[in-house]
C-alpha cells in the first residue's frame, strides 16, 4: 500500500538523533512487546501479516509514537483480529483507550504471474512494474516505473504480498538493484539507491 | 472522551488477557530474551576485526555473509541471507530499511532508535551526503555512495576500513573499535 510506512524520500524531517549508550528497551514493556512479537507464528501469524499490521496504523498515530509502540499496535490488532483477545476486554484491562491498526483492505492482492526461476542476472537492466496492491508490498513506491540495474541475485523467499494475505507461500528471487537517486528525486546529488525487489515486481528493459 | 492508556498499561492487559486464556508460554518468553541478550553489536564487531585480520575469512565474509557468520557462531532469526558491504577507498556503503526497520539481528542486535527514525528512513536515501555531514562523517567527494534499502529477505552489515595505525593490534583490540553505527555506515571506526 502506498501508506506512511513507505518513507524513502519524503521530505520535511528533521535531525537524526543518537542516544550515546542506548539501552536495548528503554522499559520494561518494550521488551515484552518485543518477546510476543516472536510469539506471534504460535498463533499461525507470519512476519508478512506483521509488518502490514503495522502499515495498517492510522498515520498520525504512526509517526507520533516510538518504534515498540508501533509494534504493539500491530500485535494487538493480529491478535483482536485472530479471536485471541478481545479489543472491549483489553480496553477494560488497560483502563482506557486501546488504539488498533486499520483493516487489510477489501481487495489487497494485485495478480501477478508467478516466478518460480530467476528471470533476470547481474547486469540485467530491469524495470520496477506500475503496480500498486492496496495490501502489503515491499516495493517502495519512489522506484515504480524506475529504471535500474541488478547486481546481485539473491535466493528465494516467499512473495510478501500474497503471504501477507493468507496466499499460498510463494518462493522467489529477489534481486538488489542499483537506481540513479537522481531518477527517484532531480534534486538528489551523485549517489546510488539500492532496492531489494522480487521478480514478479519486475520486467525487462526494452 | 476516554484517554489513551499508557502503552505500559496496553501491555499489560494484553499479556494479561492472555495468560488468562493460557495462550502465553513463560518459558518461551524466557528463551526469547535470553536470545534478545545473545544478539550484540560485538558480534558483528568480532566479524569484522576477523576480516580485517584474516584474508582468508574476509573473500569467505564477502562471498557468503551468512555461512562466514555462522563460522564465529553468529546466526538466526533476521540472519537467514546476511549481505557484507565492503568500503574500499572510492566505495562507501549505507544501509537503511526505509519501510520498516530490518537488521540483521545476530549480528548487529536490535536496531537502535536513530536507524527506526522516521527521520532516518526518510532522508539517508535522498540527501545521504546531508545526513552523513550532520552525523559528523564528512566523505571525500570523489568516493561513490550506495545507499543499501532493505526491502526484502536481504540483511546487510557494512565491512568498514581498518583505520590506519592498527597495525599493531590485536583483534579484540580492532573489535572494540566497531561500533553498530559503522556497520550501517555513518560512521567510520577512529583509533
Amino acid at each position: 500500500m502506498d501508506g506512511i510506512h513507505d518513507l524513502a524520500g519524503v521530505q520535511g524531517f528533521g535531525a537524526i538523533e543518537v542516544e550515546a549508550g542506548e539501552p536495548v528497551f528503554h522499559a520494561p514493556w518494550q521488551a515484552q512487546t518485543f518477546q510476543l512479537l516472536m510469539c506471534l507464528n504460535r498463533f499461525g501469524i507470519n512476519a508478512d501479516e506483521y509488518r502490514h499490521s503495522v502499515e495498517r496504523m492510522e498515520p498520525a498515530h504512526y509517526l507520533a509514537v516510538h518504534y515498540y509502540e508501533r509494534q504493539l499496535t500491530g500485535i494487538s490488532t493480529l491478535l483482536v483480529e485472530a479471536g485471541a483477545v478481545s479489543h472491549a476486554d483489553l480496553e477494560a484491562r488497560a483502563g482506557g483507550r486501546y488504539p488498533l491498526a486499520r483493516p487489510v483492505a477489501a481487495d489487497p492482492v494485485v495478480p501477478t504471474t508467478p516466478q518460480p526461476e530467476p528471470r533476470f542476472g547481474v547486469g540485467d537492466t530491469v524495470i520496477v512494474r506500475n503496480i500498486s496492491p492496496a495490501g502489503h508490498s515491499r516495493t517502495p513506491r519512489s522506484v515504480r516505473g524506475k529504471r535500474g540495474t541488478v547486481l546481485h541475485v539473491a535466493p528465494r523467499f516467499g512473495l510478501p504480498d500474497v503471504s501477507a494475505h493468507g496466499g499460498v507461500h510463494r518462493p522467489e528471487h529477489s534481486y538488489h538493484v542499483e537506481f540513479a537517486a537522481a531518477d527517484l528525486w532531480p534534486d538528489a546529488p551523485g549517489h546510488s539507491v539500492i532496492v531489494d525487489i522480487w521478480d514478479s515486481h519486475l520486467e525487462p528493459a526494452q | 472522551m476516554t484517554a489513551t492508556a499508557s502503552p505500559a498499561a496496553r501491555t499489560t492487559a494484553l499479556m494479561g488477557a492472555l495468560a488468562d486464556k493460557d495462550l502465553l508460554d513463560p518459558a518461551l518468553l524466557g528463551q526469547i530474551q535470553a536470545m534478545v541478550e545473545s544478539w550484540r553489536p560485538q558480534n558483528g564487531a568480532h566479524v569484522v576485526a576477523r576480516a580485517w585480520t584474516d584474508p582468508a575469512y574476509r573473500d569467505r565474509l564477502l562471498a557468503d555473509g551468512t555461512a562466514a557468520c555462522a563460522e564465529l557462531g553468529y546466526g538466526g532469526p533476521q540472519g537467514e541471507y546476511i549481505v557484507v558491504l565492503e568500503n574500499t577507498p572510492t566505495l562507501h556503503n549505507v544501509v537503511v530499511c526505509t519501510l520498516c526497520s530490518c537488521t540483521p539481528w545476530p549480528i548487529m542486535g536490535l536496531p537502535r532508535d536513530w536507524y527506526k527514525s522516521p527521520a532516518y528512513r526518510s532522508r539517508i536515501t535522498r540527501e545521504p551526503q546531508a545526513v552523513l555531514r550532520e552525523m559528523g562523517l564528512e566523505l571525500p567527494a570523489d568516493v561513490k555512495l550506495r545507499v543499501w534499502d532493505t526491502t526484502a529477505e536481504t540483511r546487510y552489515m557494512v565491512l568498514p576500513m581498518r583505520p590506519p595505525g592498527t597495525e599493531a593490534y590485536s583483534e579484540a583490540e580492532l573489535a572494540a573499535l566497531v561500533t553498530y553505527e559503522t556497520m550501517v555506515g555513518v560512521a567510520l571506526p577512529t583509533v
